[in-house]
């Protein structure tokens, strides 16, 4: 695998591995990512994924070394991730995601559809039928930022951000589609809300996705969202 | 148990910060200066990533309700017990019924309250942190407000031993206050225009080389949209040579980011995970502590440190640090004898 190393500050080196948004990147930064997992080198505080990059945290103390720690890090690195082979990926885990569109849940599907010259039922259908792909985790808590949404339903951010954006959110900016997991302000377009929880402060990861993951939207009755946030509450 | 009486200006339980799920978009949290942070537990027999209150320019007032070992460190927010005036960088002991109040900001603005034991409170996602917009970890997931009940931990040997000392010298007073405290390197209050050193970012390049010899020539001012999540700085506009793409990725404690204004941010404790503006430096880890002691209207200079440099004075000060606490070790048990 082919990557460039540069330090991001004196206790982390940021892998680079491509320089645009692209699937075939994205499974590169996946496969550093559960190489890092598999591998628990004792100096590694923890990673963290981004579109092109991984960016790895470390504890210069506990690198044993007459070098500087950095260049000890970088060559560890190296020895691994020259071997690594992107051919063997694993599949990405495939994540459902409920969302009950429009009405109160989004109040600007209808803008939304308007502005593409869709109805809102087309603009649903488009946005349930395509392939996403989870590219990172960052923002807030849980927020994916995901790729693969149809340019047929791409729509500008609001020129007023809302000061409350609901959790559960599904919103659209650009060409880019995401899904609030806490209150925040925001300026996304609002296309409806899901009842799973994005954000799990209490669980064993806290957060539902992870970068590399596939979501499928399905659309969903104010009923089964009821019984949906049921469920996630119990 | 200490009980808050009044909450001052934002006081927070915050330990060394919830490292391991910054891949999930949870931020670190943390202290904003560690070093203070540290030694603050050091004095009181802690552990050193043990949580400690961060108390920020306008401090706390709080009633002890039994003899408490305590240690303030960072800022000088004029700490008194029962009217009387309070060091820093010692070990304390306050009789229980006392109340502990703070006055005007003299120098910096965090000041760090350990206890012996440290606080009584669950982890989350391992951290005692306090993560506010998230509403998890410290005190209920939110700032120390009035009426607010801390329960204490269990003390270490070596805090029993320290309190053993003082208890000595307590002779009805309200509290008293070790003989020694720490070496003066750690304990020196920066000058009014600290310098602080900086390393060039990854996106150092993209930047006109005006733009590049003001970030180390040219002095910048902390604004007052500035707080715990990073501090926006005033100063000469830093300009990218031309537009370019950045796309979003990890960032660090320190890293200074500009947005396409020209105007730097300076990111702390509660930066986000990731960010999409090009990174023109990031600070030395050994002068995150000047930085996170400035506040609104502070003038800071940055100079150029390479990235060996700055990785071998963070070697050197953990040593340092790692002596001063053989050194607190050694000399109460000296005292005890």
């Amino acid at each position: 695998m082919e990557f460039k190393l540069q330090p991001l500050g004196d206790n982390s080196v940021i892998i680079e591995l491509g320089e645009d948004i692209s699937r075939d990147i994205q499974q590169k930064v996946n496969k550093v990512s559960s190489f890092l997992d598999e591998n628990s080198f004792d100096w590694v505080i923890e990673y963290v994924p981004g579109f092109t990059t991984v960016a790895v945290f470390y504890d210069p103390l506990k690198i044993k070394t007459k070098k500087l720690p950095y260049e000890q890090v970088c060559e560890e690195l190296s020895a691994h991730l020259e071997k690594l082979d992107v051919e063997q990926s694993a599949e990405p885990r495939i994540i459902k995601i409920p969302v009950c569109y429009g009405g109160e849940f989004g109040p600007d599907l209808e803008e939304v559809a308007e502005r593409n010259g869709l109805t809102t039922k087309e603009v649903i259908d488009i946005h349930t039928n395509g392939e996403y792909i989870v590219y990172m985790i960052g923002f807030a808590p849980g927020f994916p930022y995901i790729g693969g949404m149809s340019e047929k339903i791409a729509a500008p951010r609001r020129k007023n951000p809302r000061l409350k954006i609901p959790a559960g959110s599904v919103g659209i900016a650009g060409k880019q589609t995401g899904v609030y997991p806490i209150e925040t302000p925001g300026g996304w377009q609002l296309i409806g809300k899901t009842p799973r929880k994005l954000f799990l402060p209490e669980g064993e990861t806290p957060s539902l996705l992870q970068a590399g993951d596939q979501i499928k939207f399905e659309p969903i009755s104010e009923e089964e969202f009821q019984k949906w946030e049921e469920i996630e509450n119990d | 148990m200490i009980r808050i009486t009044k909450p001052g200006l934002l006081t927070s339980v915050q330990d060394l910060g919830r490292y391991g799920y910054q891949k999930y978009g949870v931020i670190a949290s943390g202290v904003m200066d560690a070093t203070a942070h540290r030694i603050a537990n050091l004095l009181v027999g802690n552990d050193e990533n043990e949580a400690t209150l961060e108390l920020t320019l306008l401090g706390p007032d709080m009633e002890f309700s039994e003899d408490t070992l305590i240690s303030i460190c960072g800022g000088n927010l004029s700490p008194s017990v029962d009217g009387k005036p309070v060091k820093l960088w010692r070990s304390v002991l306050v009789k229980a019924g006392s109340k502990l109040k703070f006055g005007g900001c003299k120098t910096g603005c965090r000041a760090y309250l350990a206890v012996a034991g440290g606080f009584d409170l669950p982890e989350v996602m391992d951290s005692k942190s306090t993560y506010i917009r998230a509403g998890i970890g410290g005190f209920n997931g939110k700032p120390l407000q009035a009426d607010d009940e801390l329960s204490i931990g269990k003390p270490s040997e070596l805090s029993t031993q320290i309190t053993k000392v003082l208890a000595v010298e307590l002779d009805g007073q309200k509290f008293a206050e070790m003989q020694w405290t720490i070496a003066s390197e750690f304990t020196s209050t920066p000058a009014s225009k600290p310098k602080v050193r900086v390393m060039k970012g990854r996106q150092y390049d993209w930047f006109t080389q005006e733009s590049q010899m003001k970030l180390f020539t040219e002095s910048f001012e902390v604004t007052s949209q500035s707080d715990r999540m990073g501090y926006r700085l005033k100063g000469p506009e830093l300009l990218l040579e031309k537009e370019q793409e950045m796309l979003s990725e990890a960032v660090n404690f320190g890293t200074i980011q500009v947005p396409s204004e020209g105007n730097p941010i300076v990111l702390l404790a509660d930066r986000q995970t990731t960010g999409g503006y090009p990174k023109i430096g990031q600070i030395a880890t050994v002068d995150l502590q000047i930085m996170a002691q400035l506040k609104p209207g502070d003038k800071v200079q940055f100079t150029e440190v390479s990235h060996e440099v700055a990785q071998q004075l963070y070697l050197d000060r953990e040593k340092q640090i790692h002596q001063l606490k053989q050194g607190i070790s050694l000399k109460i048990k000296q005292e005890s004898k």
